[in-house]
Formats: structure tokens, C-alpha cells, sequence
């Protein structure tokens, strides 16, 4: 039967919510490290989108975000995207460096650098997770970083996955350092294709 | 008192004077604005791709510039405006990341721009103005008044074209 990821059934859903639960709660330990604090996580949302949902995601569609994009290749494609609002970004880039900055435009590139590499590190624990569940190859591309409005940056995967389908499916995990000071959101976004692999792969489509 | 009607992503919309077409928000995706000044209709799309050409398992005609502006055109034209008297102008294409290598994704705000002009060209549509590339966020509106659109960047001031 021909697998369409825009009707997958309960039972595939709870595979995809099950291991991206476990590819984010790699994440949260990989931050817990980082910053040396305890991070809380929610349970992953499996967000089957109109591409004019998309850019609403976080409410404020002009509200200005810090976003990293990490592209990930091999035998699936697709990016993670982890996103965080001004706050947190500058509580996490003092967490790391030290340093405190008063605004998103008074960033230098030690602290963009602290932003990138977070993304990085977080994207790399998820995906190798993924990877250790299914046994499929895939592997992080490097990371950038962007400071700009939500939609804007919320659209770029989006695009990318766009050919294919009418829909797109948007893994959403939310971080939260124990005291709240940092909250950060990271999505995953598959090709449609690589959907189907990684369901076939955990054994969820026959 | 005139409303604004919010565009999404893959969608194009319709108004009349004295409403205003808004979208927020755009990065690589292409905001294409035409106006007729005889009747006050305005049309906006907001494209995500340059062409329905590759696409499969789609039916969402608004995604791509090749198949939204002569949409867009088309139900302006039913609407009662003459395609001889519309202008048009574009803003957005920009390049929100800058990954090195991954070349297809990264380009896509100029292979938006360049199908958006070329598509107006051939269906003979004037581009009197133009804010597209760069690697910032817009939000636009286009007023159904006098055809104004106004570009809001981040950190930057607002322009009108």
C-alpha cells in the first residue's frame, strides 16, 4: 500500500511521537550538559500543517527569534530547527560564555558562535539517537544561524520539504532549564519520503 | 475603516479598496502585489517555489510562481479589473541561512525572485518596484488606496514602494 504521511494511523503516530521522545530527551541531556543544569522536557507534538499554519507556530508571527537550522542527510533528509526567543537565548548565551548582552542586535560572534554550537550539539543527540534506534545512516550537515522574524525562519524547512506534498509535518519538543531560564523549542521536519523510512525501519509499516 | 486580510505561506488573496493584503513574515518565500489603479482590486501571493514542475502529490497551486500569479491574474480578472491596467511589484526572496554546501535550499529566495519576473514578463504585467534577496525577514502591505506597499525589516526602517 502506497504510504502517505499526511494519513498515517494512530498506531504510526505513536511510533513517531515514541522515538522523537527519545531523540529529544538525548537533546535535553546534551543541554543539561552544556549549561550544567537540570532541563525539563514536554513531550513531543506531531503538528500535520498548512503551509500558511506554519509561520503562526510560536503565536507572533513578526515576533524576533533566534533560529539555528541543521540540515540532516543519509538515509533520511530533512533539518532540525531549534528556536528560541530572546530571553532564553541571552540567559543561555551567558550560561555559556559568561557574557550578558542587553538585545538580539548587540550579539557578537562569540556569542552567535555559543548559539550555533547549541544547535549543533542538541541536533547531533537527537539524530544519533534516531539514528541508534533504526539503524540508518544520517548525519548532521553544519549548523547556521539566523535572528529574525518567527515566520521567516519558521518557513525555511518548510520550503525545503514543500515539493511533495500539501501538507508539512512538524515534530515540536520543548526544553526548559530546571529554573525556567532558558526555554527552547526544537522542531524536525523530514522529507516526505524519509518518513516512510523511518517508520519501515522501526517496523511500523508492514 | 478598511481591514486587512493576512496571506499565508502558499496562499494568494483578493481585496478591494479600501482593504488592505498583509503578509508576515516572509524569508525566502516571494510576496508578489499587483494592483489596478482603475478599480482599486489588489491581489497578493505568496509563493514558497519557483515551479509545480517537479512537484508530485500536490493540488495547491498557490505554492509555486508559475502556477499562483496567472491564478492570481485570473481571479483578479473575474473580480472586474483589466489585466491592461495592473502593475505589479515583489518583495521577499531572501536568504534567511547560509549554509555553504546545501545549494538547493540556499538558492531558492533568487530561483523565487528570478521565476516571479520572469512569469510577469510573460504575462505582461509592469514590475514597477522591487525589494527582493538579502538575508532578512519582511512583513508587507499592500494598500488597495493608491497601490503603496510597505516593507517592514527587522531593526530596520519602514519603506514604502
Amino acid at each position: 500500500m502506497h504510504f502517505d504521511f499526511q494519513n498515517m494511523n494512530s498506531y504510526q503516530l505513536d511510533v513517531l511521537r515514541e522515538v522523537s521522545n527519545i531523540g529529544a530527551g538525548n537533546a535535553a541531556t546534551a543541554l543539561s550538559k552544556m549549561v550544567k543544569r537540570r532541563v525539563d522536557m514536554g513531550v513531543p507534538t506531531i503538528k500535520l500543517l498548512e503551509f500558511s499554519e506554519v509561520g503562526a507556530i510560536l503565536g507572533d508571527e513578526e515576533k524576533i527569534v533566534a533560529g539555528v537550522i541543521v540540515p540532516v542527510a543519509g538515509s533520511m533528509n530533512g533539518v532540525l530547527l531549534l528556536i528560541l526567543e530572546y530571553k532564553d537565548t541571552s540567559n543561555l548565551v551567558e550560561l555559556l560564555t559568561g557574557k550578558k548582552f542587553s538585545d538580539f542586535e548587540a550579539f557578537d560572534e562569540l556569542a552567535l558562535s555559543a548559539i550555533r554550537e547549541t544547535g549543533n550539539i542538541l541536533a547531533g543527540a537527537y539524530m544519533s539517537a534516531l539514528a541508534g534506534l533504526t539503524s540508518l545512516s544520517v548525519k548532521c550537515m553544519f549548523p547556521d544561524v539566523s535572528i529574525d522574524m518567527a515566520a521567516a525562519i519558521l518557513s525555511i524547512p518548510a520550503i525545503g520539504f514543500g515539493m511533495m506534498a500539501d501538507k508539512v509535518l512538524y515534530i515540536d519538543s520543548d526544553f526548559a532549564e530546571g529554573t525556567d531560564n532558558v526555554k527552547a523549542k526544537m522542531f524536525l521536519v523530514l522529507e516526505a519520503d524519509s518518513f516512510e523510512i523511518l517508520l519501515r525501519a522501526l517496523g511500523a509499516i508492514s | 475603516m478598511s481591514i486587512t486580510i493576512k496571506v499565508g505561506m502558499g496562499e494568494y488573496k483578493l481585496a478591494q479598496k479600501p482593504d488592505v493584503l498583509t503578509t508576515l513574515g516572509l524569508g525566502s518565500c516571494v510576496g508578489i502585489c499587483i494592483y489596478d489603479k482603475t478599480t482599486g482590486i489588489i491581489g497578493m501571493a505568496h509563493i514558497m517555489l519557483p515551479t509545480i514542475t517537479q512537484a508530485r502529490d500536490t493540488v495547491n497551486i498557490g505554492k509555486f510562481a508559475d502556477t499562483a500569479i496567472p491564478a492570481l491574474i485570473r481571479d483578479m480578472i473575474a473580480l472586474g479589473a483589466r489585466k491592461a491596467q495592473m502593475t505589479a511589484k515583489i518583495a521577499g526572496g531572501a536568504q534567511m541561512f547560509s549554509f555553504s554546501k546545501e545549494s538547493d535550499l540556499m538558492k531558492i529566495g533568487l530561483r523565487n525572485t528570478a521565476m516571479t519576473k520572469d512569469m510577469l514578463k510573460e504575462l505582461g504585467i509592469p514590475l514597477l518596484a522591487e525589494e527582493c534577496g538579502g538575508s532578512s525577514g519582511r512583513t508587507i502591505e499592500l494598500l488597495s488606496e493608491d497601490g503603496s506597499l510597505v516593507i517592514k525589516t527587522a531593526g530596520k526602517e519602514v519603506r514604502i514602494l
